[in-house]
């Protein structure tokens, strides 16, 4: 189990500020939800803290150790990141082997059949499903085939960026299940972006909600039901979930 | 778990090597219109007329005979003789292998060659971006035939510095292409995932970057070749290309070119073969761009 603390993160892409002294701890095996309106820097935390945007001021650390000073393979076998869309996330011209593959083979892990059999079971996909293509998969199949990506180099952070947002109803219960289960079973940290907070109420011990690219308020998950928020847009954020829960 | 239902109708078929069913799925798509089959059926016949060119030909296409010059077409000389009495059939038919040498090397130099600064180039971007980009740019604002014969006449008149020619010429437009086409894969999600698996930017272009770029770069080189025959042709028939005796078809008509109202079959049949090949590769190239198509593609 690791922890992730950001301190003082801000980004800018030309004249715009896209995030401004994001302050974050996250406590190790916990799971830490990210809420915001769309523009508001959730994604891009995420992008930061993976380096896959890589110009940002700050500070940010796993374990207390800055994760600019670890090297490429270090950073890969302690974090890994799942991906919105599971139809954009997975080449089109590579089986499943290939993408589940790649990492092992990239960071020298011997014994690649039996780790790439191990996480297509952990979630829940028949080892077959190896020489499959991703047209082959459903949605739900896919973004399981994501995670196992994400989970075959062992990690001990995964960063979630909406996992289940392009996915149908009933198969976002099952994604998310099978999160709460990989965690409890590999003690994972996450810090998930979402923005429904039903999503959060069910994943999430905490979470942060995010404005124009600040933390407006870090709420316990309670906070949802008994309206202890404090900051106008956090309660207003809330409240307007709630009626959109009811409505539904 | 609710699984989603299994697609079924591929089950079967999955057993096939990925490669075979795509050649498979690549030909029904091609067969299934009549001028992308012509075109196909066409380059067949110069690829078998090539290869079994000593068994096709009826006579050795270097034998000269002044006795017999300049007989039109008969039984005897199906495509009549020119002017030193050589059989211009076996000469058409010799010159197959000499047009299909020169598109396969140009192919071979150019693909590779623009693919490599159109997608270095389109992933990088920023200052590598323009560097590579600029040079293309300075390729491209010559007219390649006019860039062709800038280099034969420096190098020599031969068939490879022809080739040589062509290709330096002819690689720009595949490199912007290939270089738009990376723009576009660039941020995917699925080159993020590589990346933070850690791969390193060459492995994520060789492994992810170029097989998207490829159907739309095999497209552009088929279109091209029609290209490339016109100006291998047109070299040969200023002089720059290849040298007599060699049967290349554009020389043909350069020296047919002055018994041409007397004997039209000269010129006529090394020219009909021009026009057959490069309208060939241009009708195939239309058809490859229907059989390309992703959409084409997934229907496995």
């Amino acid at each position: 189990m690791k922890s992730i603390s950001i301190k003082q993160l801000s980004v800018s892409f030309g004249a715009v500020t896209v995030l401004h002294d994001v302050d974050l701890e996250i406590a190790a095996g916990e799971c830490f939800g990210l809420v915001g309106e769309s523009g508001s820097g959730k994604s891009t935390v995420l992008r930061c803290a993976s380096l896959l945007n890589a110009t940002w001021s700050g500070k940010i650390e796993i374990d207390g150790k800055d994760i600019r000073t670890m090297s490429i393979q270090e950073r890969c076998r302690t974090m890994q990141m799942v991906f919105q869309d599971p139809y954009g996330s997975l080449h089109p011209r590579h089986s499943i082997r290939s993408a589940l593959e790649l990492g092992l083979i990239v960071n020298k892990v011997d014994d690649r059949e039996t780790k790439m059999a191990q996480a297509m079971r952990d979630v829940g996909l028949p080892v077959e499903f190896l020489d499959r293509y991703p047209h082959q998969l459903s949605g739900g199949q896919r973004q399981r085939v994501a995670i196992a990506r994400a989970l075959v180099l062992e990690p001990h952070l995964l960063l979630l960026d909406e996992p289940t947002s392009a996915l149908d109803v009933s198969v976002q219960a099952e994604v998310l299940n099978l999160l709460v289960r990989l965690r409890e079973e590999k003690g994972l940290t996450y810090l998930m972006v979402s923005h429904d907070l039903a999503v959060v109420d069910h994943m999430c011990g905490r979470f942060a909600i995010m404005q124009h690219g600040r933390i407006a308020e870090v709420l316990p998950r309670e906070a949802i039901l008994d309206g202890s928020a404090r900051d106008p847009y956090a309660r207003e954020l809330i409240a307007a979930s709630i009626e959109y829960e009811r409505a539904i | 778990m609710t699984q989603a239902p299994e697609p079924s109708l591929t089950t079967n078929r999955t057993r096939l090597p990925q490669g075979l069913v795509m050649l498979g799925n690549i030909l029904s798509v091609l067969a299934r219109t009549p001028t992308s089959l012509f075109g196909l059926v066409v380059i067949a016949l110069l690829v078998v007329m090539a290869a079994f060119a000593p068994l096709i030909a009826t006579h050795d296409p270097y034998i000269q005979n002044l006795a017999n010059t300049l007989q039109p077409p008969s039984m005897a000389h199906l495509f009549g003789t020119d002017e030193l009495g050589r059989d211009i059939f076996s000469r058409l038919v010799h010159g197959a292998r000499i047009t299909l040498t020169i598109i396969a090397l140009v192919s071979i130099v150019v693909g590779p060659i623009g693919l490599l600064f159109g997608t270095v180039a389109g992933y990088f971007g920023g200052k590598i971006d323009t560097v590579l980009m600029r040079i293309t740019d300075i390729f491209l604002s010559f007219p390649s035939l006019i860039l062709s014969l800038a280099f034969v006449a420096a190098l020599g008149p031969s068939l490879n510095n022809a080739i040589i020619a062509i290709a330096l010429t002819s690689w720009p437009p595949i490199a912007r292409l290939a270089r738009a086409e990376t723009l576009t894969f660039r941020s995917a999600d699925y080159v993020s995932a590589a990346r933070l698996q850690g791969a390193s930017s060459a492995r994520i272009i060789w492994t992810s970057i170029v097989p998207m770029c490829l159907p739309s770069v095999i497209i552009r080189l088929t279109l091209n070749m029609a290209t490339v025959i016109l100006t291998a042709a047109g070299l040969g028939f200023l002089g720059l290309g290849a040298q007599p005796p060699l049967p290349e078809w554009g020389a043909m008509i350069a020296t047919g070119r002055r018994y041409m109202i007397d004997s039209w079959w000269l010129v006529t049949f090394p020219g009909l073969a021009i026009l057959a090949v490069s309208l060939a590769f241009n009708l195939l190239g239309d058809g490859l761009r229907d059989a390309l198509d992703p959409k084409q593609m997934n229907r496995r």
